[in-house]
């Protein structure tokens, strides 16, 4: 054998950082520790994979999180064992919940330290593992290189999700080194998660599809994660259907369209809950019957066949049966049902499909998204249309969980996917700052806005500070009522608004808070400061501007699902019921 | 429904601890489970008894076979199968009741299998009903112990669990 066929002796923790660099990783978001100081070392000593530091480990999970949300591609984290690690755990359990790819490297103590209670000890594998899509430990450092390529080829592939590798001290030991290679492929026999969908199952879904007379397109987030908005968005367009995304899945169709019905579900639009009531097909695409879409479940639809795409099997008919299953990545679905379409040039019934519209555009009247406009009192619905007008609808937007949350969905009308970030399916307050930092430091030209509330962000509020360190100039608008906004909602709605905790006295001075930073503020307080801040704080370019806009404290989010109803049974005002 | 889940899993440290898990989590039931090693020492062979309507066990397959180390399972309760299970019961037996006992486990194909001067020790093998039906016909003993192992399963006729 050739000397140069010989592979490079690398430490545990060099091997470590080699693979990351030859999984194209560019940033590791992470936080130093006693069990990954190899770890550490061996990052110094290489300029390749950029670290990045954050104040709490959590911060580092969400940006990891977010930089996949927009770009497609895993995150990666490094946290020390013990605290660190369990640091961590609010945002693995996020990235689940939603499906993102993300890889989480853990420190954990020496292996023969492993069981005694030793300084720092957690069993990250036992925690970890309801809120991972797996979870591995390194029990020979030889064997790290084709760890990672496990731990990427399990985040990125099937139905996406969080995989924790955790490394005990002693696998990462300077001194003795291994021969380092990374592995080109990987093939494990008891995974196997690229599925193209069944073609009799096609065929029998656009048979369905195209006999219907009310249908509609319901595409949730595994339309964004299959990257198959295009595909999505020819097919509707192509059939004329009316398209609703999820919370999840906004962006997916663009928003701007006439055929976008807007969001479904607890505080979907009026005209989407009402069409999802009444149609009598429903093509769910990545989508999966939530709790917060459905509202109960004995009512859901009941005139509907259904027809539902999803990766993953256990997605289908779990909550609500599926008529016409088809298991499959999103995209290679669509394109062949394009195909079909394409060779047989089929349309459907365009008398009442034309009815159809028509129908909804008497919906469309109902509420249409209307909230009071004031000159005394800032809404923060109006403040969201603002922010869409001054970032063109191109901005990435990140939020936190609450009000705000809803709010954004509802009026920051999203033409692209991987443009709204946001934590669906856990609801996680502390969310929005560290994932606008992930962004931004992966799209530095980009517009990233962060819409927060002064509950959301004081969660995460330390990553100012990070913030700093990196020049990331993401801009945040802090719809500030002074209440943790959606508790006081529901306590105004159900517990006769006894505001039990939802007040949140001594507040910060938000603006000297960004200031002691090293940041912008910029105080809003009445209607008529919002557009001259706004153009201040977007002009400011390279700068975070933290722009905090008093709102009004008694604004409701609606419409809003009764709960235990059907789909349509919606509160549309303070004072209007369906 | 009863049903009888086999699967093949594999054999790596903590891949049982999912499973167990997903049952926990879920909130599924789990009323025996046993496991151990196959031919193919890199797997591991689990059976599963639980219960559930038709949609819990459609989850419950489709959420096993989700986890990365499940290989495959076969819901054994859906075509003709085997199921066997061992049980050891020791009860006290002295005097006129020794004879009773081996009576009775005679009856059931039981086999003493450990006898001190006091008591006896009977392993029965057989479907899970049986056994129950052996505690119940020695309901005028007294039982010190019992051990089960939990349901093992398999095919009837040429299908198998295998790779």
């Amino acid at each position: 054998m050739s000397q140069q066929h010989q592979p490079e002796l690398l430490s545990g923790g060099a091997m470590l950082i080699r693979a990351l660099r030859d999984e194209g990783v560019e940033f590791v978001y992470g936080y130093p520790g006693g069990a990954v100081l190899h770890i550490y070392d061996a990052l110094f000593q290489q300029t390749e994979v950029k670290h990045v530091l954050v104040r709490h480990e959590q911060a580092a999970t969400h940006m990891a999180d977010a930089y996949a949300r927009a770009s497609g591609k895993a995150g990666v984290v490094l946290v020390t064992s013990g605290p660190g690690a369990t640091n961590a755990v609010t945002g693995i359990a996020t990235a689940y919940m939603d499906s993102i790819p993300m890889v989480v490297i853990c420190g954990q103590v020496m292996s023969h330290l492993i069981g005694d209670d030793a300084f720092q000890e957690t069993d990250m594998l036992g925690i970890s593992r309801p809120i991972v899509k797996h979870n591995m430990s390194v029990r020979n450092p030889a064997d790290i290189p084709a760890l990672v390529k496990k731990a990427f080829y399990i985040a990125q592939s099937g139905r996406p999700g969080p995989v924790v590798l955790d490394i005990p001290k002693d696998m990462t030991m300077p001194n003795q080194k291994f021969p380092y290679e990374y592995p080109k492929d990987i093939k494990l026999r008891s995974y196997n998660p690229n599925a193209k969908g069944h073609p009799g199952q096609i065929k029998k879904a656009l048979q369905t599809l195209l006999a219907a007379k009310k249908p509609v397109l319901y595409a949730g987030g595994g339309v964004i994660l299959g990257q198959a908005s295009a595909e999505l968005t020819e097919l509707a367009q192509r059939l004329n259907l009316p398209v609703t995304n999820t919370l999840m899945g906004l962006g997916a169709y663009p928003a701007t369209d006439p055929q976008f019905i807007g969001m479904l579900g607890m505080h979907g639009t009026y005209e989407a809950n009402q069409v999802m009531h009444n149609a009598d097909v429903i093509f769910a695409v990545g989508a999966r019957f939530d709790d917060r879409v459905t509202n109960a479940t004995k009512k859901f639809c009941p005139n509907a066949t259904i027809i539902h795409i999803d990766i993953d099997p256990a997605s289908i008919s779990k909550t609500i049966m599926a008529h016409v299953p088809i298991v499959g990545l999103v995209k290679p679905v669509l394109q062949e049902m394009l195909h079909q379409l394409e060779k047989h040039g089929n349309t459907l019934d365009q008398a009442a499909l034309g009815q159809w519209w028509q129908q909804i555009g008497q919906w469309r009247e109902v509420h249409g998204g209307r909230f009071e406009h004031r000159t005394d009192l800032l809404k923060p619905q109006a403040v969201i249309e603002a922010v869409w007008r001054h970032t063109k609808g191109d901005a990435y937007v990140t939020s936190d969980v609450g009000q705000h949350q809803m709010f954004a969905a509802q009026y920051y009308k999203f033409d692209k996917p991987n443009r709204w970030i946001n934590s669906g399916g856990l609801g996680t307050m502390g969310f929005g700052l560290p994932a606008a930092m992930g962004v931004k430091l992966h799209y530095p030209e980009a517009e990233v806005v962060c819409v927060t509330g002064e509950g959301s962000i004081q969660m995460n509020i330390q990553e100012l500070s990070t913030c700093k360190q990196y020049g990331l100039g993401v801009k945040i608008i802090n719809l500030n009522n002074g209440y943790l906004g959606m508790v006081k909602q529901w306590q105004d709605m159900n517990y006769d608004s006894r505001y039990s905790s939802s007040y949140m006295d001594s507040l910060p001075d938000f603006v000297k808070l960004a200031e002691a930073y090293g940041h912008v503020g910029i105080r809003v307080t009445s209607p008529e400061e919002l557009e001259p801040a706004l153009e201040k704080a977007f002009a400011l370019k390279d700068k975070l501007v933290f722009l905090d806009i008093h709102v009004d404290p008694k604004e409701h989010v609606y419409p809003m699902q009764v709960p235990g109803g059907a789909m349509n049974d919606m509160f549309l005002s303070k004072t209007e019921r369906t | 429904m009863r049903h009888i889940i086999a699967v093949l899993l594999e054999n790596e440290s903590g891949a049982l601890a999912r499973v167990v898990g997903l049952f926990a989590q879920r909130g599924y039931n789990i009323d025996s489970l046993t496991v151990a090693a196959t031919e193919d020492p890199t797997m591991s062979r689990l059976t599963l008894v639980t219960r559930g309507d038709d949609q819990v066990i459609e989850q419950i397959t489709k959420q096993l076979h989700k986890l990365i180390e499940v290989v495959k399972l076969v819901d054994l309760s859906e075509s003709a199968h085997i199921e066997r299970e061992l049980m050891m019961v020791k009860v006290k037996a002295s005097g006129d009741q020794r004879e009773e006992v081996k009576r009775c486990a005679d009856i059931f194909r039981g086999q003493i299998i450990d006898v001190s001067p006091t008591t006896y020790t009977i392993q029965v093998v057989g479907t899970s009903d049986k056994l129950e039906a052996f505690i119940e016909a020695m309901c005028n003993t007294q039982i010190l112990e019992v051990v089960r192992t939990g349901v093992s399963g398999i095919s009837r006729g040429e299908k198998a669990l295998s790779l």
